[in-house]
């Protein structure tokens, strides 16, 4: 069976590029515009992977919707997908265990990551 | 404790001795302060050794005797003014002339108090002088917090360019890449996308120039009696295609002009950004009315509308930069999320008010007055 993927950006045309470059990796999506639809369908939906942004309705819309899932589903990886780090200069280290515990994420993607390298990390994360 | 440094230059050993026990243990509060402030009390004989401890010490208050052995109080005073330094200066004098009244006070000096003093007047005086400071203090921290609000202000427009920009970018590689397939067609949707972001940049940098002009201060207003009904009829021109595409219609419910006193450009700005709203936020069949009002020393605009309205929480945040309210009803509409605080930043310019009335699914009417003296 294909994976599914959880797609979040408030971003359509984003939202619209990623489902298409997710797709033709070979997996089915499924997407939401905000944290709140999002946090909708997880009530009833377990996804294999999710691809969050960070800010939507708020600055940490991805965090918060990455901790209800990580606490709902435990073992689905959560990518935060974002572009904050080239605006602002922030920089997030994800392997740090401290970070980790709160931000509940297992991969912080830049947004203008190559499709290829994506595929790559998606794939790993999915142990196939 | 904060402790507040205090120089005294006297030459008269009495005085300085006395200064130095009535605010040992003299401390300060002020309702808005956390803490209580206390005194450290330095002293110096002369104005040589005055400056010398100034330079060396920056004190916080300067107590300065304007008869001293060497040079003049009025010169220490001079000093401390040439060196830009941050002290408050009270003059103690046996006889104050008038002119060293004017003198001082020109260079600086916050307060005089006459000798002999008694002890409550000292304190009283350096109990205003503490809170004198802390006020000035607690205002120059705002204003570097204004700073960082700027900052904040340039990361989230950063982002607003970009997040066009970014998409733009992901459709044209879809193209170049073919990713939909061989026919032109395919990419129609992509296409129109592409230019409905750039659409939006556009807007957006149109508003930024709005708000720079605006920022920029008020050398550029150019106050002159205009017809209020006359540039709300030019804004109802400019949105009419866009309101007959929305099939919206638009009523100015004036005939006659109203004069106002006001810069044109910015009154255009107001009427524009509230009817474009008015429209954007409209339903299919809708309706947009105008309202000029002239009162006592003050013109009242209305602008109503049938549209999706507001809800309580977003009436209060419509007026920051970048907050665009997010809903499926808003999620086709595009704006750069600055009209309306550009319309608050020209309204407080006229020391005016702005009132949102507001049902969700029913409409919205925004009402600004402008103060426009007789």
């Amino acid at each position: 069976m294909k994976k599914r993927i959880l797609i979040v950006d408030d971003d359509m045309d984003y939202l619209f590029q990623m489902r298409l470059k997710v797709e033709q990796m070979g997996f089915e999506t499924v997407t939401a515009e905000s944290q709140a639809e999002a946090e909708k369908i997880i009530q009833e939906f377990k996804p294999d992977l999710c691809i969050l942004d960070l800010m939507m309705e708020s600055d940490d819309s991805g965090f918060v919707l990455g901790y209800k899932i990580k606490k709902k589903y435990p073992d689905v990886p959560i990518i935060i997908a974002s572009a904050v780090t080239a605006e602002t200069g922030m920089t997030f280290d994800f392997r740090a265990e401290e970070s980790k515990r709160w931000i509940n994420a297992d991969l912080f993607l830049d947004k203008g990551i190559r499709t290829d390298q994506l595929h790559r990390e998606i794939k790993k994360l999915l142990k196939l | 404790m904060a402790t507040f440094k205090i120089l005294i230059i006297d030459d008269e050993q009495g005085i300085r001795d006395g200064t130095r026990r009535i605010l040992q243990n003299f401390k300060v509060d002020y309702p808005f302060m956390d803490e209580q402030i206390d005194f450290q009390v330095m002293e110096a004989g002369t104005g040589t050794e005055g400056i010398e401890l100034i330079d060396k010490e920056q004190p916080d208050i300067l107590l300065l005797d304007n008869k001293l052995p060497d040079i003049q109080g009025v010169e220490v005073l001079e000093y401390v003014r040439s060196k830009h330094y941050d002290i408050v200066v009270v003059m103690i004098t046996s006889y104050a002339s008038l002119e060293l009244a004017v003198k001082a006070t020109r260079d600086g000096a916050f307060d005089f108090i006459p000798k002999p003093f008694t002890p409550q007047e000292i304190r009283a005086s350096i109990e205003n002088i503490t809170k004198q400071i802390f006020l000035k203090r607690m205002t120059q921290t705002l204003n570097s917090t204004g700073k960082q609000i700027r900052f904040q202000f340039l990361s989230v427009l950063s982002h607003e360019l970009k997040a066009p920009l970014n998409a733009i970018d992901g459709y044209l590689r879809m193209i170049r890449e073919r990713q939909l397939g061989n026919t032109i067609e395919s990419y129609d949707e992509i296409i129109d996308r592409s230019m409905e972001r750039i659409k939006g940049m556009r807007t957006l940098i149109l508003d930024l120039l709005d708000l720079t002009k605006i920022e920029s201060g008020k050398p550029t207003q150019k106050l002159a009696i205009v017809d209020v009904r006359k540039i709300a009829q030019l804004s109802v021109d400019t949105m009419r295609p866009y309101a007959i595409q929305k099939d919206v219609d638009i009523y100015l419910n004036n005939r006659e002009p109203v004069m106002m006193k006001a810069d044109a450009g910015e009154i255009e700005i107001i009427l524009n950004n509230l009817i474009s709203n008015a429209v954007k936020y409209n339903k299919t069949g809708g309706r947009v009315d105008i309202f000029i009002d002239k009162l006592p020393e003050l013109i009242r605009i209305a602008v109503s509308d049938t549209g999706i309205g507001l809800s309580d929480p977003d009436k209060e945040r419509i007026f920051e930069d970048f907050v665009r309210i997010k809903s499926q009803q808003t999620r086709n509409i595009s704006g750069s999320g600055l009209g309306l605080s550009i319309v608050r930043k020209i309204v407080d310019m006229y020391q005016g008010t702005i009132e949102v009335q507001s049902v969700p699914e029913q409409g919205t009417t925004f009402t600004i007055s402008l103060s426009n003296p007789d």
